[in-house]
């Protein structure tokens, strides 16, 4: 079952060259998880969100100074090498400065039919951001219309909305398994059901998913890790060897907080009844903050502290982008909390290629530490 | 190459801006002993809302307080270090650790402890502005009233009623907010005057800069960081407004009258970004070519506001007082703030490195630029951000172009002799040689 994904994961570029030979669909590369893709989905077009490939490059060099995050750069290098030569669009959704870099180094270098900014407010916690994001994506919804040529009517709207909920309610599905005493699926495999969910038609992936997810409740999987509990939390995280190596000695990945997981699904939009557009904007309000947002409340932190008793962790990886201020700005304060509830936690900075040998020994280590405390 | 010569004078307002800038920082600190409020927030804030509870509310303002602390190389370590034991990351912006570190050590770099603020009045823009707040509320034990306004609605070229009114509606909500935390009443009037003081300062330190066409230039950028910074303390005080207004009036005067910065100008140059702050001797060293640097964007845009004239060039922006706009409402007063803020130069490339070297290259053009100096300054994510971009767009127009890497508040990230090396070497290619 997971196979599925993982093929989909590797193989993003033929999926989506595919799907657009298929369809005679648009495919659109985005930035951010912060972008609407309902409206998306309402319009006909496949979003993809751009990730990098965690290859050596030299290609941004000229474009994004050295002390911009790794992955900004690597998600620019994707299109200067032109792996994404297939998209006819891309857009990003205002999170970080990082990000936004490798967006409008596109934009200039690897010209587009199609290219938007949307200004996703950063107040989240202000009562006038969900009117202001509300107003926003009618702006860009015309914007799209006029791109495509059509309009796109409110069961549009109910149907890209369905197809986002629909997909994210399984991811919660898949993840309430990882509250096991033995998890049936490892923190790798749930990571490539994640991964895929941002490049695939949801359309394709959650028929896959629920298979998946029914295949567990059935108990077709035998219990693949008994490692020590481990929530990874922090910055952009799709690096699958890493994750890969923790549970190779002796950890297991139940739970996380970055933006290729839980970040991405965690909250759906509730349609009451009330304006499309505002119930989209509400979702995006008050999902899962990215730090570039969470002020002047740290909404985050009892966030992450309910995730990590929800999932019973022994321990936390913190990962961190090199150069990443937001998490740097969160990091501390995020560690000073969970050591107080007896959560303890193992920092690392990851680059484009993270050295795995030296991780591996220090992964062990924390390991060890965490284990002694049932021996003592 | 002939070299030739020109007269130069001190400015004659110097000293006043010494003292502003000092009356400044003692203001803040003994704000209590006069019945008085202090606030904390960036150089960007809004400072001229809080400014309608009274004549008494004194900011501080974080930027030019950690810049200040930079050219002090001995405590200005001393503070880095003591942000980096509390764990935050050597990579974050400079003048924030420096700020924090100054909490940390309890210490004030005009003498004493340091001055906690009554309350907290922010923007929030670059990625570090509302989480400098929150991290400094933390340090200072918590508990300090904090309200931070978002301005990032996109470049002003698409400004919308719409965002402007979501700036608007968190400024309607700061003052109730201000209210509530002082129990002070709010006074629309103080406001109104605050608006009218800070569209005059930013214009005329606008029509200042634009002087600086002229050949020879009558001020060089090392001078004008001791000017510019007056508005990074209090754009909206008319003691600041008047005083570029005297400014403004020098720096007419000895245009008319070929009073140069400096005395060999035969080269003329921009810089991007904060320079390095412990080591303006770089500017100095330049003038031993007859290289001067008129400026940057970022001297003339952070607090400079700016428009297109009827004649096509870059100009100082027109007031609403100028336009004979009365301001009557706090409504009209907020949404003036609002739009005379969102056309600064320096927020527009928050959205996009092209629309900076569209104005750089302009800047190049009517300043009659021989050849720019990136600062590729790694204390400052903001305002390097896209830099990389803007030496392209720039080398693309023609002009020659000089990096360094440094860092505005970290010393330890400046490597001042390969920065004059590098500066003999692009010398030597603008055909320049040290003047005997």
């Amino acid at each position: 079952m997971i196979s599925q994904f993982r093929d989909w994961e590797e193989n993003r570029h033929v999926y989506a060259k595919n799907w657009k030979e298929k369809t005679g669909g648009k495919v659109i590369g985005y930035f951010c998880t912060y972008v609407p893709e309902e409206i998306l989905y309402a319009a006909g077009i496949l979003p993809v969100r751009i990730l990098g490939s965690h290859e050596p490059q030299d290609v941004t060099e000229p474009h994004i100074f050295g002390m911009f995050c790794p992955f900004c750069r690597d998600c620019l290098a994707q299109g200067l090498k032109g792996r994404y030569d297939y998209l006819d669009g891309v857009m990003i959704s205002q999170s970080c400065l990082h990000i936004r870099q490798a967006y409008t180094s596109w934009v200039k270098h690897v010209p587009q039919s199609f290219s938007y900014y949307l200004p996703m407010p950063n107040n989240v916690q202000s009562k006038h951001a969900v009117p202001y994001l509300a107003a926003e994506l009618k702006t860009f919804k015309s914007a799209v219309e006029k791109w495509i040529g059509k309009e796109i009517t409110n069961d549009d709207l109910k149907r890209g909305i369905d197809i986002m909920n629909e997909n994210r309610s399984l991811m919660h599905s898949l993840y309430s398994f990882k509250k096991n005493d033995s998890p049936p699926v490892s923190g790798e495999d749930t990571m490539q059901v994640a991964m895929s969910q941002q490049m695939v038609d949801k359309r394709e992936h959650s028929p896959q998913l629920k298979k998946l997810v029914e295949e567990l409740e059935a108990g077709a999987f035998s219990t693949v890790n008994k490692g020590t509990r481990l929530m990874i939390l922090g910055s952009e995280d799709d690096d699958i060897p890493f994750v890969r190596m923790v549970e190779s000695v002796g950890g297991s990945v139940v739970i996380d907080d970055h933006c290729v997981g839980t970040r991405y699904f965690w909250n759906n939009v509730n349609v009451n009844g009330g304006d499309l557009m505002e119930s989209i904007a509400k979702r995006y309000i008050e999902r899962p903050a990215c730090p570039s947002k969470d002020w002047v409340e740290r909404s985050r932190i009892p966030h992450l502290l309910n995730l990590a008793k929800e999932f019973r962790v022994k321990g936390a990886i913190v990962i961190q982008q090199k150069f990443c201020d937001p998490h740097e700005l969160d990091i501390p304060a995020i560690i000073k909390t969970f050591n107080a509830n007896d959560i303890k936690t193992l920092f690392l900075e990851f680059d484009v290629t993270v050295p795995l040998g030296q991780f591996k020994i220090r992964v062990e280590a924390f390991l060890e530490m965490l284990q002694e405390d049932d021996l003592f | 190459m002939a070299v030739p010569t020109y007269k130069t004078e001190q400015l004659k307002c110097w000293n006043k801006a010494k003292e502003l800038r000092m009356d400044f920082y003692k203001n803040y600190a003994n704000a209590h002993d006069k019945g008085g409020l202090r606030w904390a927030g960036g150089a960007w804030s809004f400072g001229a809302i809080p400014a309608g509870l009274g004549n008494d509310i004194f900011p501080i303002t974080g930027e030019p307080y950690a810049a200040g602390i930079a050219f002090n190389k001995e405590f200005s370590l001393r503070c880095l270090e003591a942000s980096e034991k509390k764990g935050y990351a050597r990579d974050l912006c400079s003048y924030m650790r420096t700020y924090w570190g100054s909490i940390i050590l309890d210490e004030y770099l005009y003498g004493g402890k340091f001055p906690k603020p009554d309350f907290m009045w922010q923007d929030h823009i670059c990625c570090s502005h509302a989480k400098w707040y929150q991290v400094a509320n933390e340090l200072e034990g918590g508990g300090i009233p904090t309200h931070i306004i978002d301005v990032a609605v996109g470049p002003y070229r698409d400004v919308t009623e719409g965002r402007i009114d979501y700036i608007l509606s968190q400024m309607h909500e700061g003052i109730e907010w201000l209210e509530k935390v002082t129990g002070r009443e709010y006074n629309d009037d103080l406001l109104i005057e605050a608006v009218h003081n800070e569209c005059r300062a930013t214009s005329v330190w606008a029509e200042v800069c634009q002087l600086n066409k002229a050949v020879p230039a009558p001020l060089d950028e090392k001078s004008m960081y001791s000017l510019y910074v007056l508005g990074t303390l209090e754009k909206h005080s008319k003691s600041v407004a008047d005083f570029y207004e005297e400014l403004r009036d020098e720096v007419k005067y000895r245009v008319e009258n070929q009073i140069s910065a400096t005395p060999h100008e035969r080269c003329r140059l921009m810089s991007d970004t904060q320079p390095p702050w412990g080591f303006l001797n770089v500017f100095r060293y330049l003038e031993g070519f007859g290289a001067v640097s008129i400026g940057s964007l970022y001297t003339f845009g952070l607090i400079g506001v700016w428009e297109d004239k009827p004649d096509g060039s870059w100009g100082p922006r027109t007031t609403p007082k100028q336009k004979g706009i009365k301001i009557e409402t706090r409504d009209q007063a907020l949404r003036i703030l609002a739009d005379w803020n969102l056309s600064k130069p320096e927020w527009q490339h928050f959205y996009s490195p092209h629309i900076k070297s569209d104005m750089m290259i302009r800047i190049a053009k009517e300043w009659k630029l021989d050849g720019i100096l990136l600062h590729y300054n790694r204390g400052c994510e903001g305002l390097s951000l896209g830099i990389a971009e803007n030496r392209l767009a720039l080398i693309d127009a023609g002009y020659p172009v000089m990096t360094f890497e440094g860092n505005m508040g970290d010393e330890r990230e400046f490597d001042e002799a390969k920065t004059m090396g590098r500066i003999d070497s692009f010398m030597e290619t603008l055909g320049m040689k040290e003047i005997k």
